[in-house]
């Protein structure tokens, strides 16, 4: 079922967050586009974890504060939430541009982190390998871009969107503008830090990704040799909606190793 | 009334079924469709049209800056703008303006302009702008701060001409500890500085504020807007405690004027819908980028959502809604008169090479508009007008 949204107060802004679940605590970093509706994912997820979801600063129900302005802010922004609700042993699971969030976490402070896992991570930039440019595309090329099964673009273009809803699309587009434009979404100094990350590490891509080419996962392994990488068969940049259940099971495996 | 000669310098060579292949003829559209021999003619054609402008009569001489476009062949006006200061003597020569956000070290801005302003002996007129949403594509500059960085560079570069320097500047994106700029300005205090814009409220805000009083130029719009922004500068003067003058009210159109409206209307047909219709369109993403406007205003474009020029704009449509002035001198006079009287338009500045307008046209043009026009409206022409009898 889908959990009542609550606002906490962290380093002075007020944050949306979804958390339903009980068990070891999964903290879902959630990429360019917002939390989106909750789905197929996020419910198996929030059947054995003590799952949250937070609306970045700047997205969704989240304050936009002037202050916060990169994705290295973002990242001080997390290691004061996860202090703030005193979580220990978390497993962060960051998608998209949320995988570079994730990231940007785990080089800071992992103290508080049990695993790392990245889908699809946005962040690094290999050089003369182009990724998509999701500013100057159309809603609705994106949406096709998105997504390798076209009839899931097809569906979602066919929704007409509330006014609230694109409201949200609104403030979300432009706080991934602030943090992500330039440098196009990624961070130059992150990659030579990426060996501070000793924890539990899991890649996976789609191999269809058009956003991202799934060919940036050998960078992300080599940076950081112990994670285990997988790549999804005939999907595109969103395993967690394209590869839910392949995605769930590896993840969940994972994890659970990862714990012990 | 105040006129300027204002050119974008468009690349008339286009092949436009092949750029119509491409999202827009900005930033997207490859270079190699441009030839440099004709480009080098093309040049060559429009310094020639903007020095005419000191001997017909003309206030001033303008040119702008855009980056990565067929639109215009200036990304650095102040090239053009040198050029022009060593053929001219008198006319002012205008750069409306340079897109400040889109620098990473505004002083160089301050410099040129300094530098400009010292080789014209005080003539030069300078125009403040935040660069089109395609700008900030090609450039990179992230367009959630462009307002930020606007205002920053703007505070840097008039500090820069006014105070003694060397000063320290510390800003959030612009952060320098020397700023002392050699050559300071020959204009007390400094250049002129008009703000061309599409007519936001904040911008008409800022640039009213008695400390400014920045002279307001609108661009490509429709009389009805045009009217309605150039109110909208006087009643935030007003309610500043002053009234605003005719010289801080401007308005940017494309302009022809042949012997009879059907003239006029059959030679500008083709330049005037290649400019709006090919030179100018891009789409939404390109047009808006997320943070380019405040989030209320981008809500409120959003619901007319269009990029520029999606949906096909014709030489009627453009007359009817006032965006062109096309037509006889009579017509054109009375266009331009009844903004006057309706606003207290004291800046005419007048577009007359548009899209694919020929050089014999463009010529043609300007001369007509210089006899036929202008001195009926112009400021220190009226009196000579009164005392020579018409022929």
């Amino acid at each position: 079922m889908v959990p009542t949204g609550q606002l906490i107060e962290v380093s002075g802004v007020s944050t949306g967050l979804l958390r339903q679940g009980k068990g070891p605590p999964v903290l879902f970093i959630h990429g360019a586009n917002g939390v989106g509706p909750w789905l197929p994912f996020f419910e198996k997820l929030s059947t054995h974890y003590d799952l949250l979801i937070p609306d970045h600063p700047g997205f969704g129900r989240s304050d936009v504060p002037a202050w916060i302005k990169s994705v290295p802010d973002l990242a001080f922004f997390y290691l004061d939430f996860i202090e703030k609700l005193g979580l220990k042993g978390v497993h962060i699971i960051g998608t998209s541009m949320g995988g570079w969030i994730a990231s940007e976490i785990a080089i800071r402070d992992s103290s508080r982190l049990a695993s790392l896992t990245m889908v699809g991570p946005a962040g690094v930039k290999v050089k003369n390998v182009p990724v998509g440019d999701i500013f100057v595309w159309s809603a609705e090329e994106a949406t096709r871009n998105i997504f390798l099964d076209q009839a899931i673009a097809d569906r979602l273009l066919s929704v007409k969107p509330t006014d609230e809803q694109l409201d949200v699309m609104m403030k979300n587009r432009f706080a991934v503008t602030k943090y992500g434009w330039q440098p196009r979404m990624h961070n130059p100094d992150l990659e030579k830090w990426l060996h501070r990350i000793k924890i539990p590490t899991f890649v996976g891509w789609g191999r269809e990704d058009k956003i991202i080419p799934a060919s940036y996962a050998e960078r992300w392994k080599e940076r950081i040799p112990h994670a285990q990488v997988e790549i999804f068969e005939n999907c595109g940049h969103l395993p967690h909606i394209e590869a839910s259940d392949a995605l769930f099971a590896k993840v969940k495996k994972f994890i659970d190793e990862a714990a012990v | 009334m105040k006129f300027v000669l204002f050119h974008l310098m468009p690349y008339r060579h286009l092949d436009f079924v092949e750029a119509k292949k491409y999202r827009s003829a900005w930033t997207v559209l490859p270079n190699s469709m441009y030839d440099p021999a004709k480009g080098a003619e093309e040049y060559a054609s429009y310094i020639e049209q903007l020095v005419s402008g000191e001997r017909l009569g003309f206030d001033v001489i303008g040119v702008n800056e855009h980056h990565q476009t067929a639109y215009g062949l200036m990304p650095a006006p102040n090239l053009i703008a040198s050029a022009l200061i060593q053929r001219t003597k008198t006319v002012k020569i205008g750069v409306f303006g340079r897109a400040l956000p889109l620098v990473n070290n505004p002083l160089t801005i301050a410099e040129e302009f300094s530098m400009l302003d010292n080789m014209s002996k005080g003539r030069l007129v300078v125009g403040f702008v935040r660069g089109i949403g395609a700008e900030y594509h090609s450039s990179g500059i992230n367009p959630a701060f462009s307002h930020d960085r606007f205002h920053e560079a703007h505070d840097l570069i008039v500090k820069a001409w006014t105070q003694p320097g060397p000063f320290a500047f510390d800003g959030e994106h612009f952060s320098l500890n020397y700023a002392n700029l050699w050559p300071r300005p020959v204009q007390s205090p400094h250049p002129r500085i008009w703000i061309p814009s599409q007519g936001s409220s904040e911008t008409i805000h800022w640039a009213a504020a008695p400390e400014r009083k920045y002279p307001f130029v609108v661009t490509f719009s429709t009389a009805e807007a045009v009217e309605k922004y150039l109110k909208s500068y006087s009643a935030e003067a007003h309610n500043f405690g002053y009234e605003a003058s005719s010289d801080q009210l401007g308005w940017a159109a494309p302009i022809y004027v042949a012997d009879t409206d059907e003239r006029a209307r059959e030679e500008a047909r083709e330049p005037l819908e290649r400019l709006f219709n090919d030179y100018l369109p891009m789409p939404w993403e390109m047009l808006i980028p997320p943070g380019y406007t405040s989030l209320a205003s981008t809500k409120a474009l959003a619901k007319v959502r269009t990029g520029l020029g999606v949906e096909r704009q014709t030489l009627e449509q453009l007359i009817e809604k006032g965006t062109a002035i096309i037509g006889s001198p009579k017509t054109v006079r009375e266009r331009i008169e009844r903004m006057r009287e309706k606003t207290g338009l004291g800046n005419m500045v007048c577009l007359l090479q548009f899209g694919t307008l020929s050089d014999e046209l463009t010529q043609r043009n300007i001369e007509r508009f210089a006899t036929d026009v202008m001195p009926h409206l112009q400021d220190k022409k009226l009196a000579t007008r009164e005392a020579v009898p018409s022929a």
